[in-house]
């Protein structure tokens, strides 16, 4: 293909792609390889958003490092790219600074769960109102094939050439246990469980968490003599049983072993800014101010103020900094 | 595009106006919730704690929002997503802290994010001396994270400086989208003494210089090395992205080293062509002096009673006080080397600002460094007897 | 210029009265002054102090180098702090809770019944505002106006009366031992 072609080629594309609204088109091409499972996910979150009705300008994402890290830079979002394993207390931040903001993370196996393990439980501990998808290819994509938290036992990695011997961890088991309130599991195959589980997670609160088991066809599938992408399909279409509700302490992956997918958890408890505002409002009482209220939460509560009340009513300088600019 | 910082007096809400007998650490609280900061994410280290502990107490009552996270990174992070979702943020912490946060201090520096960290200083290295003062982390605040930059360092000698340069900190912090250190220490921390917190309309605040442009012409940066992008926050429909890779105005990706330069060389010359203008000392004495005894924080004030003794004996010393230490006023220090006999540079460490003072000295006079090495401040009579030194 | 030790063990509220001095002096006294305390381990249980500097001026250095006053609540601060007190200086100690050795004459020695007095205004939580109101009297280093205006913030609003009941039986009894040691009555 020469130049000219090729970039007429990416013009159209860009124009007739039925995502361009979700995604940065200018930034097509992206660099996920053939069969890699990341870009199945995006799609199935796009459609996800689509399905919600949000408002796209309210839906923030933020990931970390590594090959799911670039999904922030792909979509077309407020969206931080930030440090390795970081995700989850940059998208805390994000939240806390503007409670009206959706916050999705997007995080692969060894930035959520390995450097960014201590975060991931205490952002469910607190069940902090995120959405965090964890696209598990089992391995470090982007450095080359290392072993991570989640690689099963015996699988080849380029740190475990003679094959790993770590036991690895069970993610919907770890949620479950750090206290998530709502916990998914999906293969790449899944499309549409993975958008069904996405749109259920953008239209609840608290923390929920999806992990998309997907294949690394470069480096995963490859060292492990796996075969491509199709095989990854295959395996996941004869081996993965939809089993929703099932006890998280069984839902364990082994080496290309049968693989429980579902919705695992999902149950109502405070999020954390819940817990700030009942907490305070029984501590402190009526002096107390609610934090992140939305301007229309706001407006009721000044309307409700001023009935029967001739004063004006006090501006609440809280989120809405618009206003001073 | 540029645009004067935006200034406008307090909110009211966060001013404790009045006089206070009060401690450093509170102090910075109170300066922080002067100067518009709600929301503050921290992790509890000595001896700083008190900071944390003061902003946790008055948040209900100010509309903000304290959050204990579970580390210093996740502290550090969290004012990363908390700048962009639209707050003035900060965080407090001591030296492992400090150490731990460098690399996302490099993520504030890449995507030019506010934010005001303080370090209340104690002996190191490693767990060292928790509950004994130090000025240890100097070079830290500098050079601690990876790769090419500037930051900006305050040093405060009292709590009533504390609460001020809080302000000044958040001010900077806003004026040139950096992250600025508070780089006080144990002794002024929990050191309890009167602070007057003046009425919230003569406190000046740099509001955030937010966009005003379309929606979809939003670019979060522009690499002029003079000044900075004005910032949008998240929720406010401009989609916008910032990574800490080296980018483009966009924010996107750029991975070559020719914008490699642009980037590194707008951080740097955004601090650098404006030292004039963030940089503060106090002088006393300089004229005609023969030595000239340069401090900051806490060192300073025994200095000062070093040199009271010293001008007793005749001798003509000058008092140079960095309250701005990084950018280091260089030109100040070069400019005085080649007229007097020499520089004496107390520190509580082994020393690190005397290597600039030195390196800006250039061999024109004496250099005489007063090591402390953590644990206590100076006795005076160590510094008195440098700048008999310097000035034979 | 005052340099001032306060000493005894955690739990008899020395923090509370340096806190106190030193409000009184920088707010309602209309002097400078600079307060220091021990912190972490040094500041669990055992012997707990607090050092206040007053001066008309600025104060620079902000440690005691050679105390003026000494104020010691436990036989601890008083083994471990009497001997750095400057010749001449004051020594304010609880008198059922140190037993003083050493040279008698070295400095000027205030005994106080701090604790029983404070039992008999109601509480012996109250026996560092009778130490303070004896302090107050026998150094001069503060005012009993401006102590008592500190008050308010520094103890708890219930107790405020109180307080200042025992800051004031101090205060009465350190006007007459401030005489008597002045006499050469007790030493």
């Amino acid at each position: 293909m020469n130049d000219v072609a090729r970039n007429m080629d990416d013009a159209t594309f860009r124009q007739q792609n039925p995502m361009a609204e979700f995604l940065r088109m200018e930034r097509m091409p992206h660099i996920w390889c053939p069969g890699c499972g990341i870009g199945s996910v995006v799609t199935s979150f796009a459609e996800a958003v689509k399905e919600s009705g949000l408002d796209m300008d309210k839906i923030a994402v933020v990931s970390g490092i590594g090959c799911t890290g670039r999904v922030a830079g792909y979509v077309k979002f407020d969206s931080l790219h930030t440090t390795h394993g970081r995700a989850i207390p940059v998208a805390t931040g994000l939240k806390l600074a503007n409670p009206e903001l959706k916050v999705v993370v997007f995080s692969g196996d060894g930035d959520l769960t390995s450097i960014g393990g201590n975060h991931f439980i205490h952002a469910a501990r607190r069940n902090m109102d995120l959405v965090v998808i964890c696209v598990n290819n089992f391995t470090y994509g982007m450095t080359g094939g290392q072993m991570t938290p989640t690689t099963p036992t015996t699988a080849n990695a380029s740190t475990t050439p003679y094959g790993n011997y770590e036991y690895p961890f069970s993610l919907p088991f770890l949620a479950d246990a750090a206290g998530a309130t709502y916990v998914a599991r999906w293969t790449s195959l899944n499309a549409r469980n993975i958008t069904e589980s996405i749109g259920e997670a953008l239209n609840r609160k608290g923390f929920s968490f999806i992990e998309v088991i997907t294949p690394c066809t470069t480096l995963y599938q490859r060292r492990n003599r796996l075969g491509d992408g199709l095989d990854a399909m295959q395996y996941y279409h004869d081996d993965a049983d939809i089993e929703h509700g099932a006890d998280t302490r069984t839902v364990d992956i082994t080496f290309q072993g049968k693989l429980k997918t579902g919705k695992f958890v999902d149950r109502q408890k405070p999020t954390y800014l819940d817990a700030v505002n009942t907490h305070y409002a029984n501590v402190i009482g009526d002096d107390y101010e609610l934090y992140g209220k939305t301007p229309m939460e706001k407006k009721a509560e000044e309307d409700a103020k001023k009935h029967g009340i001739d004063d004006l009513p006090e501006p609440e300088l809280t989120c809405d900094s618009e206003d001073d600019a | 595009m540029s645009q004067l910082p935006h200034k406008v007096t307090a909110d009211p809400k966060g001013v404790e106006s009045g006089p206070h007998f009060m401690d450093g650490d509170h102090a910075l609280a109170e300066g922080a919730l002067a100067a518009g900061c709600r929301f503050f994410a921290g992790y509890p280290i000595t001896p700083s704690t008190e900071t944390a502990e003061r902003f946790a107490e008055r948040c209900p009552s100010v509309g903000g929002l304290f959050i204990q996270m579970e580390d210093e990174i996740a502290s550090i992070a969290a004012l990363i997503g908390g700048a962009w979702g639209g707050q003035k943020v900060m965080t407090v912490t001591s030296g492992p802290g400090f150490s731990l946060m460098m690399e996302n201090i490099g993520l504030a520096v890449m995507t030019e994010t506010p934010m005001v960290i303080a370090n209340v200083q104690r002996g190191g290295p490693s767990t060292g001396l928790p509950t004994l003062t130090a000025q240890q982390d100097m070079m830290q605040a500098r050079w601690g994270s990876h790769g090419d930059y500037r930051a900006i360092s305050l040093v405060p000698d009292s709590p009533q400086e504390c609460f001020d340069l809080a302000i000044e900190a958040f001010n900077l912090s806003e004026t040139y989208r950096v992250p600025v250190f508070i780089m006080t220490d144990e002794t002024v921390g929990h050191m309890h003494e009167k602070v007057v917190i003046p009425p919230a309309d003569q406190i000046e605040v740099v509001e955030r210089n937010w966009y005003k442009g379309p929606k979809g012409e939003y670019r979060p940066y522009q690499f002029t090395g003079k000044d900075v992008a004005p910032m949008v926050k998240a929720g406010d429909g401009h989609r916008f992205h910032v990574t800490g890779l080296t980018h483009d105005e966009r924010g996107y990706p750029a991975l070559t080293p020719e914008q490699n330069v642009k980037v590194v060389s707008h951080l740097i010359n955004k601090i650098d062509s404006n030292v004039d203008k963030i940089s503060r000392v106090e002088e006393d004495g300089i004229e005609g002096a023969d030595v000239v005894v340069v401090s900051y924080g806490i060192t300073s004030r025994i200095a000062i009673r070093a040199v009271q003794e010293a001008r007793k004996s005749g001798l003509k010393v000058g008092v140079l006080r960095l309250i701005t230490v990084w950018p280091l006023c260089e030109n100040k220090i070069r400019e005085l080397a080649g007229k007097i006999k020499g520089f004496v540079v107390p520190e509580i460490n082994y020393g690190q600002i005397v290597l600039e003072i030195e390196r800006c000295a250039a061999g024109k006079c004496k250099v005489i460094s007063v090591n402390s090495c953590g644990g206590a401040v100076h006795d005076p009579e160590e510094i008195l007897t440098a700048i008999k030194e310097a000035a034979k | 210029m005052w340099e001032i030790k306060f000493s005894g063990f955690g739990g008899q509220g020395i923090v509370r009265c340096a806190l106190i001095t030193g409000k009184a002096i920088s707010l309602y006294d209309g002097k400078y002054a600079t307060m220091t305390q021990s912190f972490g381990p040094e500041a669990r249980g055992g012997a707990c102090q607090s050092q206040l500097i007053i001066s008309d001026s600025r104060v620079l250095y902000p440690y005691c180098t050679v105390p003026g006053v000494l104020i010691a609540l436990s036989q601890e601060a008083f083994d471990k702090y009497e001997p750095g007190l400057g010749d001449g200086g004051v020594l304010i100690y609880e008198e059922e809770l140190v037993k003083p050795s050493g040279d008698p004459n070295r400095v000027k020695r205030y005994p106080i019944p701090a604790t029983r007095f404070a039992e008999e205004a109601g509480n012996r939580l109250f026996t560092n505002l009778v130490v303070l109101g004896f302090f107050s009297a026998v150094t001069g280093a503060c005012s009993p106006d401006a102590m008592k205006k500190a008050l308010p913030g520094l103890v708890p609003d219930r107790f405020l009366k109180k307080n200042m009941a025992a800051f004031d039986k101090g205060y009465e009894y350190g006007v007459t031992q401030h005489d008597a040691v002045a006499a050469g009555a007790v030493q």
